[in-house]
């Protein structure tokens, strides 16, 4: 996966466009399960405990 | 897996950090107007949806709605804030995760100063945008059906980043006008409404939870920005 370059800057331009996409697409997957499960949970008790954060954060709620 | 491991720790560092500050404001501005505004459920024209929905406050209110003695919901005080701070650290840690996974994309951010506009785009795209047609609410007030509220607001919040990269980096001016298409297009198509507006929360309250609501995320948004611009490059240099 990752080519020797020698680069000064930290950049990780040292692994190949097809894994860095993979990685950077895993990485936003999490993002939207972790929010999916805070913001848009359809469960009763998932709702009460984040009640206030859907509110405040004006995630549709109800 | 270092480009993975770079955004995960950067997320999850600027999120935390930034979870914390924003839940303390949180706590101390726009929470109290929840509250307040929980006193006024059940005095209005309740909705169905709404008679249903607000099973969670313990004492008087909960016992005026239908679901109220079989869900679980946190004792107000310290469960119900502390839960309110977790969650808010992870809502931290889910928007860092998308704010970095894309800035990543275009190269990855160099400093605070750069993750401080990201932090801005991000506050266009999760928080003015979907705002503009679902206004922060307060409970009890009168709202749309859930799961068309919910499609808007993602479908919105997509089409506005999209619209926002087109402008940024589309470097034409025909992808610079479908940006702005799609930055128009959600709001042309508008928000799902309720059938009437009529609310027992009275206007000043609402009106001080929609200021202290996006003046938060406002907060919440450059905090974040700036914290992930800043660690990114300390922490990809380790990575590599």
């Amino acid at each position: 996966m990752t080519t020797e370059r020698t680069t000064s800057a930290p950049s990780l331009s040292a692994e190949s466009p097809a894994s860095r996409a993979i990685q950077i697409t895993f990485a936003a997957l999490l993002g939207v399960v972790v929010l999916g499960g805070v913001g848009f949970s359809h469960v009763s008790a998932a709702h009460n405990a984040t009640h206030d954060v859907r509110h405040a954060n004006a995630f549709p709620c109800h | 897996m270092s480009v993975f491991r770079t955004i995960l720790f950067v997320a999850a560092l600027s999120g935390i950090g930034t979870g914390l500050a924003s839940a303390g404001l949180h706590l101390f501005t726009t929470v109290p107007l929840i509250l307040q505004a929980e006193t006024f459920e059940g005095a209005g024209e309740a909705s169905p949806a709404e008679a249903t929905a607000h099973e969670h406050a313990p004492g008087t209110a909960a016992h005026e709605h239908s679901h109220g003695e079989d869900e679980w919901a946190p004792a107000d005080g310290f469960e119900r804030n502390g839960l309110t701070v977790i969650f808010t650290v992870l809502t931290g840690f889910g928007f860092a995760l998308l704010l970095v996974s894309a800035s990543e994309i275009a190269g990855g951010l160099k400093g605070w100063h750069q993750g401080v506009l990201w932090g801005l785009a991000g506050f266009a795209v999760f928080t003015l945008a979907p705002g503009l047609g679902l206004p922060p609410e307060l409970p009890a007030m009168p709202a749309a059906d859930l799961d068309a509220r919910q499609l808007w607001w993602v479908g919105t919040a997509t089409a506005t980043a999209t619209g926002l990269a087109l402008l940024v980096y589309g470097g034409s001016p025909l992808l610079a006008v479908l940006g702005v298409v799609l930055i128009v297009a959600p709001h042309a198509i508008g928000a799902p409404q309720p059938g009437s507006h009529d609310s027992p929360i009275p206007e000043s309250l609402h009106h001080s939870f929609v200021v202290a609501s996006i003046v938060a995320s406002f907060m919440f948004w450059v905090l974040l920005g700036g914290l992930a611009g800043w660690l990114r490059p300390r922490l990809a240099q380790r990575a590599a």
